[in-house]
Order: structure tokens, then C-alpha cells, then sequence
């Protein structure tokens, strides 16, 4: 099975670093126990043979689904920012970031 | 107050009653019960008050009512009001106030139905007890040591208590079959794509569904009515004409040929869900239904499937949460990466925490195949399954879910427990086919049983026949908690 790979600590943190979650210590023991068991109950999914079974993405969607492409009223700049935590000449502020 | 929402509409449509004093009745209803029973987070008194004096104005002029006109209606907090606090039970979202109404939301507005306020939720709609909500524990009517069910666990305690008659929940695994199940009352979950999606806070996009919940399958009906239709800021809504559904709950059944699949009845299914199931069926049967087992083979791989690809859906639609354009943000330095990791271990709960992690597992390099790829192909064999069953039968009749409502505290220990509670309902939802729940009697120990109906894709009015018929019967009637009636 291409999925035998242990489960370990370091499954979840490097799947906490893809997510964008910084995990303190005893969360990542504690997810590991847990998703250990979850994943080797998903496991039994490869016990079905699904070679010649296409895969489902979606269910019942119309086929022509797209509206025209018109332009429509939307929320104003004023609005969209009125949520946000922190926000500067009309936009949405954040840290300074440099990615290499 | 009438326990019917038809009743209730049609007496503020005739005059016969003012939508004020409706809503001043529920309030009371509301500051007696709601200590107890914890469903709401937000109750909106002022907005659900002026909505109902608008009403009442607008009959005055001699303008037609809707057909929800003055009938106070409770929301999942998953669903953006506009200017109306809408946490989807998160801490990351405390404080957040949308700039626009849900499709759902914009509809029973337009019906004339009055909004009480938010309904109490597992964290962004993930649980199954709603011990998952960052705010409060709900507290089941029927014996308030006991879960209501989950997610819309408060959309479902709140007319179980009938602080209102009608509410809208979301169900992307079972999440309003289930507490309608165990809060003795009626719950929907339409086709995908039969009800708009737009406004409601994503969790699994191919699985999400908005329904109502109701005191009778009737007031269902109408609810479904007004919701459901194309919306064109939701492509995946269907063009299908809506049907009447509360037409359809006069319609016979007798003849109609329904389906008891055998997976639903085996192991873990409490024996008293059992009995009332199967007397359900029998009263169906007195009704000139022809009743048949069937077999949906892959019903026991539903879990594994659903909670692969409902923790990728969720580990994606998630990311939008990241403390720059809404809620709640923390910045431990001058550094971005940190502001996202700090806010979203701050923000969301371990439900949540540990869907993300599953979700993003299963969609990482090395493992998309093993684990995405393969449950989607075995949602296929899943939806096979009932296409194969309704060659056969017209309705498929089993448990809602295999027990009735569980203590609280009595699974948050055990995720996978948690998860296995969801088996009877998860099937319908991989294959996108309409299903609800009724309640069909109670237990000795006074807690209420529900059986699911599911039907074809937009088949919804046949399952309102079926449910209508089951309400007449005697022998299943269920009513109001005794303590709430």
C-alpha cells in the first residue's frame, strides 16, 4: 500500500506548517494520537478496488452555470474594509513581507 | 401560540393576529427558556421587533404578506445577516459583522418572516453533539443533560423548545437530520444545489446544504418553498421549477414502493431506533405502501470516504481565515507568516484544528492519490448505490441516526466515536440526494426517535408525501418536550 508511512509527530508538524498553524507542543502530541487513528480507519478505503471507478468532484452541478459576464453592483470599498482588523489608504494593511 | 408555522402565517395574513405581538410572545418565550436551553448566541430584539412592526405596516397598506408573514424564524450562525453579529461558533470570527445577507436569509425577509437572531453551532459547522462551539453548550429540550445533536444543534434546540416555530440549519454530513433526530422535530436537507449556498460561511463546498427545520413537516414544506430556486450568485444552484411542496403532503401514498436498506438496521443501532423505525414502516404499510429491503453495499466506507474529502474541502475553504480581512487577528512580530500561524492557533478550536491537519494530510504531496483520489472514487460507488436502490423503490426509509441523543461529554474524548455517530446520515449527503428527518416516537425514557427519508434528486415532494402521511398517524405522533409544551 503506497500509504503505509506512519503516521508520526512529524506528519502533523509538517502538515501544521502547511496550513499556516503554529501548534504548541502538547497540541501536536495530542493531533498525532488522534489522527493516527483516524487515518488508519480511512486505511480500510484501500481495500475496495476502484480501478475502473471514476472519481466524483461534484455532484449535480448545471452545466451552464455562468451568469454574463456583466458588471454588477458590489460592495463599496467602505464596506469591504469595515471588518477588517487593520486597514490603510484604502486597503487591507499587514505586516511588511519579503519572500525570497 | 398555534405549534404550526401554516397556522401561525396564515392568522397574521388574515389580520386575525399582529406579527408584533407574535414577536412580543416569542421574546417572553425566549427570556423563560433560553437560560435552560443555551440555543441562541445572538438574539437581535430590536431588528426581529422592527421586522415585525413592518409587517403588520404593510398589511395596513393593503400590500399581499408572504407566506412566512410574522412567523419568527431562528438562523444557524454559519449564515451572514447583514450587520448582525455571525460568528459561525468561532472565537476567530468574534466580532465579525457581515456587509450582506445570505440568499436564504435575503428569502425569508422577503417571505415576511421575522428573524429572531443566531442559532448556536459546533466551530464552522464541525461536530456532532455542538460541544465544538467556542461560546456555550446547547442543552437538549428533552432532557437537558443530553446534546441536542449537532452542528445546528441551537437552530434545532430552538423550536424543539419552541422559542420559535421554524429555523434554518446547514448539512453537509447530517448536521441538521441529526439534531432533528434527536430534538423530536423536523429537519431538511434538500438536493445539492436545490437552495442557495451564497452567504453561508463554506465548510465543504461539494457537500454543504441549507435547510429548515420546523415543529411539522407542513411548516417544513412552506419553509422549503421559499428557499429553494436558482440563485445567480451560486452557480451550482439548479434551474429546476420548485415544486409545491406543501401541496405534496396531500398528495397519496399509497402504492409508492419504499425501500428499507438493510445496512442502516445492523450493528450499533440501538434496539428501541430499531422497533420505531420498523413501526413507522408498518403504519406506511397501512397506508398501501409496498415496502421491500434493499441493499446500499458500500454505506460502511461513508465515514472513512466523508471525512477525507470533508476535511479537504474544509482545510481549503479554511485558509480565507487569516486575521487580514475579517475577525480576529494576532501579531506576535513584524513578520506575516507569524501573524497567520498566531492567529489561526489563537482563533480555531481543536475540532477544527485537527480537520485542518486531516484535510491538509490528505491533499499533501505523496498522499493526494491514497487518500483524496480514492475517496472521491469511492463516493462514486457510494452514489451508485442509491441509484441502483431507486431503480427498485421510489423511498428509502431508515434511522436518522443509530441512537437517540447522547449525554453531553459523553463523546468529545473520542473523535472517531464522535465521527461514527454520523453513518446513517453521511451516505445521502456523498451523493447529493435529498433526505430529512421525522420524528416517529420516543423512547421509555422519553427521548425521541427519528427516521430518514431519502428520495432522487429533487425529489423532495415525494419525501413531503411520505413524512405527511407518517405525521397523521397516530401511533407516531411526538409532539413538544413536557417540559416545553
Amino acid at each position: 500500500m503506497s500509504n503505509a508511512r506512519t503516521f508520526d509527530r512529524g506528519t502533523v508538524e509538517h502538515v501544521a506548517k502547511l496550513a499556516a498553524l503554529s501548534l504548541s507542543s502538547e497540541e501536536a502530541e495530542r493531533f498525532t494520537t488522534e489522527l493516527a487513528a483516524i487515518v488508519a480507519h480511512v486505511d480500510e478505503l484501500a481495500a475496495l478496488d476502484t480501478s475502473d471507478v471514476p472519481p466524483t468532484y461534484q455532484v449535480c452541478i448545471p452545466a451552464d452555470s455562468l451568469r454574463d459576464d456583466v458588471v454588477v453592483p458590489s460592495l463599496s470599498n467602505a464596506e469591504a474594509l469595515s471588518q477588517a482588523p487593520r486597514h490603510a489608504h484604502g486597503g487591507f494593511a499587514v505586516p511588511v513581507f519579503v519572500e525570497g | 401560540m398555534v405549534d404550526s408555522i401554516v397556522q401561525l402565517a396564515e392568522s397574521v395574513r388574515s389580520g386575525e393576529r399582529s406579527a408584533e405581538s407574535i414577536a412580543t410572545e416569542t421574546l417572553q418565550r425566549v427570556d423563560a427558556r433560553e437560560p435552560s436551553v443555551r440555543a441562541f448566541l445572538h438574539v437581535d430584539r430590536d431588528g426581529f421587533v422592527a421586522a415585525a412592526r413592518e409587517v403588520d405596516a404593510k398589511r395596513a397598506r393593503g400590500e399581499q404578506l408572504g407566506l412566512l408573514a410574522g412567523v419568527p424564524i431562528a438562523i444557524k450562525d454559519a449564515l451572514c445577516m447583514n450587520g448582525v453579529p455571525t460568528t459561525a461558533g468561532s472565537r476567530i470570527l468574534e466580532g465579525y459583522k457581515p456587509v450582506y445577507d445570505a440568499t436564504v436569509v435575503a428569502k425569508l425577509r422577503a417571505a415576511d418572516a421575522t428573524l429572531v437572531g443566531k442559532t448556536n453551532l459546533d466551530e464552522f459547522a464541525m461536530g456532532s453533539s455542538n460541544e465544538n462551539s467556542a461560546y456555550a453548550k446547547v442543552h437538549n429540550p428533552w432532557d437537558l443533560d443530553r446534546a441536542p445533536g449537532g452542528s445546528s444543534g441551537g437552530s434545532a434546540a430552538a423550536v424543539a423548545s419552541r422559542m420559535c416555530l421554524g429555523s434554518l440549519g446547514s448539512d453537509t454530513g447530517g448536521s441538521i437530520r441529526q439534531p432533528a433526530s434527536f430534538c423530536g422535530i423536523v429537519g431538511v436537507k434538500p438536493t445539492y444545489g436545490r437552495v442557495s449556498r451564497y452567504g453561508l460561511i463554506a465548510f465543504a463546498s461539494s457537500l454543504d446544504q441549507v435547510g429548515p427545520f420546523a415543529t411539522d413537516v407542513r411548516g417544513a414544506a412552506r419553509m422549503l418553498r421559499v428557499l429553494a430556486g436558482r440563485d445567480a450568485h451560486d452557480a451550482t444552484t439548479l434551474d429546476a421549477p420548485v415544486d409545491d411542496y406543501e401541496a405534496a403532503c396531500d398528495l397519496p401514498v399509497k402504492g409508492l414502493r419504499v425501500g428499507i436498506p438493510r445496512e442502516y438496521f445492523g450493528e450499533g443501532i440501538d434496539p428501541e431506533v430499531n422497533i420505531a423505525v420498523r413501526r413507522a414502516v408498518s403504519c406506511l404499510e397501512q397506508f398501501g405502501c409496498i415496502v421491500k429491503p434493499v441493499s446500499l453495499p458500500h454505506t460502511k466506507y461513508a465515514v472513512a470516504t466523508y471525512y477525507v474529502l470533508a476535511t479537504a474541502e474544509a482545510s481549503s475553504n479554511l485558509a480565507r481565515f487569516d486575521g487580514v480581512r475579517y475577525g480576529m487577528r494576532k501579531e506576535p512580530g513584524p513578520d506575516l507568516r507569524a501573524m497567520y500561524g498566531a492567529t489561526r492557533d489563537a482563533g480555531f478550536g481543536p475540532e477544527v484544528k485537527r480537520r485542518i491537519l486531516l484535510g491538509t494530510f490528505v491533499l499533501s504531496s505523496g498522499f493526494y492519490d491514497a487518500y483524496y483520489l480514492k475517496a472521491q472514487k469511492v463516493r462514486t460507488l457510494i452514489t451508485r448505490d442509491f441509484d441502483a436502490a431507486f431503480n427498485e423503490v421510489d423511498v428509502l426509509c431508515a434511522p436518522t441516526a443509530p441512537t437517540t441523543a447522547f449525554r453531553l461529554g459523553e463523546k468529545t474524548s473520542d473523535p472517531l466515536a464522535m465521527y461514527m455517530s454520523d453513518i446513517d446520515t453521511l451516505p445521502a449527503s456523498l451523493a447529493g440526494v435529498p433526505a430529512m428527518s421525522i420524528p416517529i416516537g420516543l423512547t421509555a425514557n422519553g427521548l425521541p426517535v427519528g427516521m430518514q427519508i431519502i428520495t432522487p434528486h429533487l425529489q423532495e415532494a415525494r419525501a413531503f408525501a411520505v413524512a405527511a402521511a407518517c405525521e397523521r398517524h397516530d401511533a407516531l405522533h411526538v409532539g413538544a418536550p413536557p417540559a416545553f409544551a
